[in-house]
């Protein structure tokens, strides 16, 4: 049952081989059992995830089912939902109980799914590696010592470990990806605006974008069918027709152009990441595809322009933290000034300190030109290279992470390198583009490897496709990680 | 040596929207503290603004009629600052691409001492869209702060204009065309008790023909008389503080209404850092050829174009037009009236500038609470142009309506106010009268001119007050020459 798809359990549900409270409970029991160790899960309400999981049972008793109805899914703990502690990762919102749904919340509500619990990240999404969570860092499933990569390491974590039967993410510069990457699942970023940013914590607006992570490319497409979709209270979010993106798992890979950027083969690829991601590429190839090299010139400056529009942004956004209307307040202060500095202080981690001081920096008299001006045109110039290359490939494929999962601690002093850690997913963030990373093999450390498939704008159903044929071949997505 | 003083204003025009600028809760004033903050209002983590149509008309509107710029493309900012009424830490106001640019308002300043009344055209920099804070309330809360949300998130237009004022009666006649112009256009309630119109102005003083002065900007001018006081106390401060040796140094500065004074809140170098930057929530605001057309289809004939055909079409003059287009409820009264009894402009416009102000004056009322309706006036009006009623009755009957209400027909049938048009019956009672005053005829007879007044007080009174006087005064005239 754990390692079963989404259509599969959709299946034994509607025929009534399973109820979903029994499918939840089996998670919860297998969560309390595992996340001690894992610490994939912030919070988990076994008393929500039931009473759901009976108003699905209902639904489904009733033929009213949704494909992901009474189906158990872990969201990220960036999205509000009501009435369950939302923290963000923070001790900022240690005690914060959201009195509303975020727009994905609602979608996956209305579907009838159950939400198991929330995921544990890096605080407010501002991390590679799970260890900036106020709440401790995830462990990599496949190693206890390695990072599970972030910020979406608990989701990543708990799909891997069957911790859940798929998992809701926000990728920012790659928070999606990396972990899917680094911990052996799936996981797509959509274009930037196919999926609500309501009611998702905000790190970056002009960045963040949720997407789905689960254990296939399929469960993926069943995922997002559900997420996806305009929300007129996000103001950002587009107005396109509904579509079902399934619709074209099954076309073959005849003739498809896959293009792979020469600066992503460079200097600063593990050997092993390296090996995986050709050997992929072979077998794309005996799928039907042609090989384009392609160039996007601009790339390698996507990490520092990420890194002054990123924290430039985030220092706003998190200005509301301020210790006044909820969350952490400082229990001593002498007046104004002091309470908003020791609350603050107190409250954000210093990894969120860094970028909030970074993006004041970055946007203040005398400063703004030179920084976040500068910054904007070269984002625009990234995003050209994509336009360019799509004239030569329908899709680009590429390593997700430059290695396989680190060790905890490894580079948790040198903030530059972690960022690095973020090179190749970036890009696809700045200029707006739809991102995945399927798993692909493994490292001779025996972890997994990630193959990142960028699409062009709105061409998510074509790149499910395109990783779903490679999972019809292989076989590394249903890999799962022994002993736990 | 004289001093030019140089000013300019900030605006901040409550705009009169149901809802908030990013969010769909009330506007209305003087609800229970908070009971108007949504989540999107007491920025709870993960909300995001929506930009609310109606405020983004209402500032079309604006600059369509001060002739401005409407911006196709206009970007909203963040402005970042913490203060505890301010939920976000920032607040989302425009910045370098402000949606109305470049228009200008024409000002009637008042005569005053030695200076005639004049005209004069002031410039408008710019207007921007943006969202007001809540308020912070010091009082109650035992040297705590109480926050209330729910005036956070209000659309405000901010409109900025050129130093042009060369003194505060020019400011103050600025802020009342402005103050005139958002409430005649329908975009803001104007009601400046409750912070609907807030003026902040920048002062400065120089030597004539120098460059600009160092200005300091004097907030919290919550009336037309706080704006005048603030001013003049603050020209006098700088130029005291100038001819005693000393230098301006740019300033914001607080004016007391309790002291008549103005007060040091921060010097530049003590000013915030705002970090503007695009908001990466809202989209850039599009304004079509085809919207702008629309809102200016909405326009009402405005006060100058009005004031203008007063003029021209009714031969009133500048200063009568003036008045009567003093506020879009003025000049619709007076249209109302005018229909009643068409062609008598002067008659209507005496009777408003005259009995219906100076009732409303009395009673401290405002035109849009006057008791009696721009037909019931008519009604009167038509009583006096067929000589139903003398002007005195029609005073009276005036008097009677603003008191009781009721139609003119009505009262005047009540207090038997209809006048005497009967050349018989006014004939019979003018004989009498020379019958019985044979002396004074005499001495009226032999040229004692002044002694008319007599006799027609005399008929006046034997009619009980009811005799068309204009007949009255023929017949009189005729019978006395014998």
């Amino acid at each position: 049952m754990l390692d079963s798809s989404l259509q599969q359990l959709g299946s034994a549900l509607r025929a009534r081989k399973i109820s979903s409270v029994e499918l939840t409970q089996l998670y919860l029991d297998r969560i309390a059992a595992l996340n001690p160790a894992l610490n994939a899960y912030i919070t988990n309400n076994a008393e929500a995830s039931l009473a759901q999981a009976r108003a699905a049972d209902m639904l489904l008793s009733e033929g009213k089912a949704h494909p992901l109805t009474g189906i158990p899914v872990a969201q990220k703990d960036i999205f509000c939902a009501k009435g369950w502690r939302t923290t963000c990762g923070s001790k900022m919102l240690e005690n914060f109980i959201a009195p509303y749904d975020a727009h994905v919340i609602k979608q996956f509500n209305n579907a009838g799914a159950v939400n198991l619990g929330k995921t544990n990240m890096d605080e407010f999404a501002m991390g590679s590696s799970n260890e900036t969570s106020y709440f401790g860092a995830v462990k990599n499933p496949w190693d206890q010592k390695a990072v599970p990569g972030g910020s979406s390491g608990g989701s990543a974590c708990a799909v891997a470990a069957r911790l859940c039967a798929a998992a809701t993410g926000t990728d920012t510069g790659g928070s999606i990806r990396q972990p899917a990457a680094l911990c052996g699942v799936s996981g797509l970023k959509p274009t930037y605006g196919v999926v609500s940013r309501y009611g998702m914590i905000a790190f970056a607006s002009s960045l963040d974008q949720a997407g789905p992570m689960a254990r296939s490319a399929e469960d993926l497409a069943m995922m997002l069918n559900v997420m996806a979709g305009f929300d007129e209270r996000d103001s950002t979010s587009l107005q396109r027709d509904k579509e079902d993106y399934a619709r074209d798992l099954e076309k073959p890979l005849n003739g498809l152009r896959i293009g792979l950027p020469k600066e992503f083969f460079a200097g600063g690829l593990s050997n092993d990441v390296a090996q995986a991601v050709e050997t992929a590429i072979a077998e794309y190839r005996k799928l039907g595809a042609t090989i384009v090299e392609i160039t996007l010139p601009n790339s390698r400056l996507s990490v520092p322009v990420y890194y002054v529009l990123a924290p430039a942004e985030a220092s706003s956004n998190l200005s509301r933290f301020d210790g006044v209307r909820y969350g952490y307040r400082a229990p001593e202060y002498s007046d104004l000034t002091d309470m908003y500095e020791k609350s603050r202080a107190q409250g954000f981690g210093a990894e969120v300190k860094r970028r909030i001081m970074i993006g004041t920096y970055v946007l203040s008299h005398g400063y703004y030109d030179a920084y976040y001006l500068q910054a904007q045109k070269i984002r625009r110039l990234i995003a050209q290279d994509f336009t360019e290359a799509y004239k030569q490939c329908d899709v680009i494929m590429g390593p997700t992470s430059p290695s396989t999962a680190f060790k905890f601690g490894e580079k948790g002093d040198d903030p530059v390198q972690m960022y690095l850690s973020d090179i190749y997913t970036i890009a696809v963030n700045l200029a707006g583009l739809p991102g995945m990373s399927i798993p692909c093999g493994f490292g001779s450390d025996n972890m997994p490897v990630g193959l990142q498939i960028i699409g062009n704008y709105f061409d998510e159903a074509r790149m499910l496709n395109v990783a779903h044929q490679y999972q019809l071949a292989t076989d590394w997505h249903s890999r799962a990680p022994q002993g736990l | 040596m004289t001093w030019e003083i140089v000013i300019g204003l900030e605006v901040h025009a409550q705009l009169s929207t149901s809802s908030k600028i990013f969010c769909g809760a009330s506007t209305a004033f003087g609800a229970e503290p908070n009971t108007q903050a949504d989540a999107v209002s007491i920025a709870l983590p993960g909300v995001l603004p929506v930009l609310n149509k109606g405020a983004v008309e209402r500032a079309i509107k604006f600059g369509l009629a001060v002739g401005a710029h409407i911006a196709p493309r206009s970007v909203f900012a963040r402005k970042n600052y913490f203060y505890p009424d301010l939920p976000k830490g920032y607040q989302i106001s425009q910045f370098d691409l402000p949606v109305v640019g470049n228009g200008q308002l024409t000002i009637h300043v008042p005569a005053s001492g030695k200076t005639a009344a004049y005209e004069k055209t002031v410039r408008i920099t710019r207007a921007h869209l943006e969202e007001d804070a809540g308020k912070s309330l010091h009082e109650d809360f035992h040297g705590m702060t109480g926050i209330d949300l729910n005036r956070a998130g209000t659309p405000l237009l901010e409109i900025v204009s050129e130093p042009d004022m060369r003194s505060a009666a020019e400011a103050v006649a600025y802020a009342k065309a402005l103050h005139t112009l958002v409430q005649w256009i329908g975009i803001c309630d104007g009601n400046m008790q409750e912070g609907s119109f807030r003026c902040d102005a920048n002062v400065s003083v120089r030597r004539p023909g120098s460059p600009l002065g160092t200005r300091r900007e004097v907030k919290n001018l919550n009336s037309f008389r706080f704006l005048e006081q603030a001013i003049n106390y603050e020209v006098q401060w700088q130029v005291n503080t100038l001819e005693s040796g000393g230098a301006i140094q740019q300033a914001t500065v607080l004016f007391d209404p309790d002291k008549g004074e103005t007060r040091m809140m921060r010097t530049k170098e003590e000013a915030h850092d705002y970090r503007y930057f695009p908001d990466p929530d809202l989209l850039p605001l599009d304004i079509s050829e085809e919207w702008k057309k629309q809102v200016r289809a909405t326009l009402p004939e405005l006060p100058h174009v009005k004031q203008a055909r007063y003029v021209k079409e009714f031969g009133l003059s500048a200063y009568d037009a003036s008045i009567l287009t003093a506020s879009r409820e003025m000049a619709n009264f007076f249209e109302t009236v005018l229909a009643a009894v068409p062609g008598d402009v002067k008659m209507c416009a005496n009777w408003i500038m005259g009995e219906v102000n100076a009732q409303l004056n009395r009673d401290g009322l405002e035109m849009t609470q006057c008791p009696i309706s721009a037909q019931q006036l008519g009604g009167i009006l038509q009583r006096i142009a067929d000589n139903t009623i003398s002007n005195s009755g029609a005073k009276e009957v005036f008097r009677t309506m603003w008191a009781e209400g009721g139609e003119a027909d009505t009262i005047i049938e009540a207090k038997g106010l209809k006048q005497v048009s009967d050349s018989g019956a006014i004939e019979a009672l003018v004989d009498e009268i020379i019958a019985a005053n044979a002396d004074k005829v005499a001495e009226y007879r032999s040229g004692k001119d002044k002694l008319f007044g007599f006799f027609v007080g005399l008929a006046m009174k034997a009619s009980q007050g009811k005799a068309n006087p204009a007949q009255l005064n023929e017949i009189l005239k005729q019978k006395l020459a014998g």
